[in-house]
């Protein structure tokens, strides 16, 4: 389980990556599309609160990657190490 | 086992808790299911659809900033104590709503009447993230190790019933501000629509009253007494590499769909009720309020069993069945409200034209209500609204809106179906407090737990609406395009949630 945990870890930083890009892509288009404020305003809201939320998911494939869950702990004081 | 004073003192903290929960979910939604309204009064007319979104935007920003509320509430909590800083968030929402009602419409100051209602959606967002990990946690560290998910369910079922409070009111008001329905429902649409967030003021003062007479939580009272609260809790939180594990686990692996779930089944599920399949105004909401009455039960149900069985399980079953059946739901809400192939009883028609003066200018309104019936029961509602120059000169301008009114083999049908998406809602919700809570440790507890769970909550799971929404316009061809979102983060939370977590019950949280 711990090897499947590891290598998904590489799949969390793609899948990532990858949606992040593509909604990138699609305010990019769609403002260009549409130019009015709302459609700016959407987009660029989608764009911006996305932003750590994917950086909090590649940290996540990151640290499965390396072992971080192998283990869950079981008391207080593992989880504050 | 428990003595029967400890049970009464329980009691009294879950009461305390979940009145000023409820109120603050109250508060919070009230503000969604009057989304069309809200978009009529504050932002322009011209473009129904911008105005829409653009409240719903408004709607998702109260969510955003709910992870912002967790950290400086969280913060506080931990370092100040939990009764005080819960306080504090029901005084500020209290205090957001009542004004929310007191702002003019864009008629009467413009551009500046958009912009205050978004800065008091800011505070209501901010002060809903620092109240519910308080109130959970503060109920859990009361809580013995075995009973802890079934009296955290209690604060879990606060949510839902906030929505049936608000989605309660709204009737309420709505059809008590004139002798007729067709004047009152005029009215409540011009201003009574502020009755409700007034409303929030009694309900906040009854809950601040109860509140004051509660105790400090018995675990963070005996760490303060030892000198052991923490100095920082965001720092300790999210800069430790074990707490920060634990938190990206918690929200990506359980969190992120519990928060897709819950908003597609009581939300997203009322905006297609009444957009995608034309139900009325009235039905929809009467069909959500008794899908929320017989599902709110099952919240304790699975809190309780989640203490025999393990939280873990109980969540994934839940994300998993609604990943499977939300299309075959949706699919068959659009059945049941569809009039195509359907005969039309013609000689039931009825065309009915009212021409009413505009005040004050040089036109006048036609109003034609068409109302049908279909062979399946069905009524039909088309008003067709043209505006009528004497001069003959001007471009008439048309406006249309039909709404639909189910028969009963349909409306009970809905409310079956809407009842199965809150069975989910309470599969993935019921469990999660106790779930967060038995995650992290006492001095970083209140900002630990309160910030994958207002990013799960806030950002994705209260952009649902928004979002498939806006999918919906992006892919006009399919009317069930908007799924896909809350499908997509549901199968991603599952399988993280599957493989990562663990189904211990933690039998101490006091360290």
């Amino acid at each position: 389980m711990n090897t499947i945990k590891k290598y998904l870890g590489l799949v969390w930083i793609a899948l990532a990556v990858y949606s992040y890009s593509i909604l990138l892509k699609t305010a990019i288009e769609r403002m260009k599309l549409v130019p009015t404020t709302d459609t700016i305003i959407q987009w660029s809201i989608f764009a911006i609160i996305f932003l750590p939320i994917a950086i909090g998911f590649v940290m996540f494939g990151w640290m499965a990657f390396k072992g971080a869950y192998d283990h869950l702990p079981a008391s207080s004081n593992e989880v504050e190490d | 086992m428990q003595s029967t004073a400890e049970k009464k003192q329980i009691r009294k903290v879950i009461f305390a808790s979940s009145v000023g929960t409820l109120i603050e979910w109250y508060d919070f939604y009230i503000f969604g299911s009057l989304a069309p309204i809200i978009a009529s009064q504050f932002f322009p007319k011209t473009n129904p659809t911008a105005a829409l979104l653009s409240t719903l935007a408004t709607f998702a920003a109260g969510f955003i900033v709910r992870p912002f509320g967790a950290l400086v509430f969280g913060r506080l909590g931990d370092m100040v104590g939990r009764k005080y800083t819960f306080l504090l968030t029901l005084i500020l929402m209290g205090g957001s709503t009542f004004a929310i009602g007191l702002v003019p419409g864009y008629d009467s100051i413009g551009f500046a009447a958009p912009l205050i209602v978004l800065l008091l959606r800011l505070v209501q967002g901010l002060a809903l993230g620092g109240e519910y990990g308080g109130a959970a946690t503060y109920v859990a560290e009361h809580s013995p190790a075995e009973r802890r998910g079934y009296y955290t369910s209690w604060i879990q079922t606060t949510a839902t019933l906030g929505l049936l409070l608000s989605l309660g009111i709204i009737l309420i008001t709505r059809k008590s501000l004139a002798p007729n329905d067709a004047d009152s429902i005029k009215a409540f649409e011009d201003w009574g629509w502020r009755i409700p967030f007034w409303f929030s003021v009694v309900l906040v003062g009854m809950s601040i009253y109860i509140r004051l007479k509660m105790h400090e939580s018995p675990l963070f009272s005996k760490l303060k007494a030892e000198g052991k609260t923490s100095k920082n809790p965001i720092k300790e939180s999210l800069m430790h590499k074990g707490n920060l594990k634990m938190v990206l686990l918690s929200l990506f692996g359980a969190t992120m769909g519990q928060g897709v779930v819950w908003y597609t089944g009581q939300f997203y599920a009322q905006t297609f009720l009444e957009t995608a399949c034309k139900v009325d105004f009235e039905q929809t909401r009467t069909i959500l309020i008794w899908a929320i009455i017989f599902a709110t039960p099952l919240f304790i149900f699975f809190g309780n069993l989640s203490d025999k069985i393990g939280r873990k399980w109980i969540i994934m079953a839940g994300l998993f069945l609604a990943v499977i059946s939300y299309r075959p739901i949706y699919t068959k809400m659009l059945a049941v409200a569809s009039t195509k192939e359907v005969v039309l009883d013609e000689s039931k028609t009825k065309i009915e034209r009212v021409i009413t003066p505009a005040n004050g200018k040089d036109h006048s309104i036609q109003t034609t209500t068409t109302v049908r019936l279909y062979q399946n029961g069905i009524t039909e509602k088309l008003v067709h609204k043209d505006t009528v120059y004497a001069s003959g000169l001007e471009k008439p301008e048309s406006i249309d809106k039909l709404s639909k009114e189910l028969p009963d083999e349909g409306y009970w049908t809905m409310v079956v179906l809407i009842f199965v998406q809150i069975v989910f809602v309470t599969m993935v919700y019921g469990p999660i407090a106790a779930f967060l809570v038995e995650i992290f440790p006492t001095k970083i507890r209140y900002t630990s737990m309160s910030l994958p769970y207002h990013l799960g909550n806030g950002v994705f799971g209260g952009m649902t609406p928004f979002i498939a929404v806006l999918l919906g316009t992006l892919y006009a061809g399919d009317v069930l395009v908007g799924l896909w979102y809350p499908i997509a983060i549901a199968v991603v939370c599952l399988v993280i949630g599957t493989i990562y977590l663990s189904n211990k019950i933690d039998p101490e949280v006091n360290d």
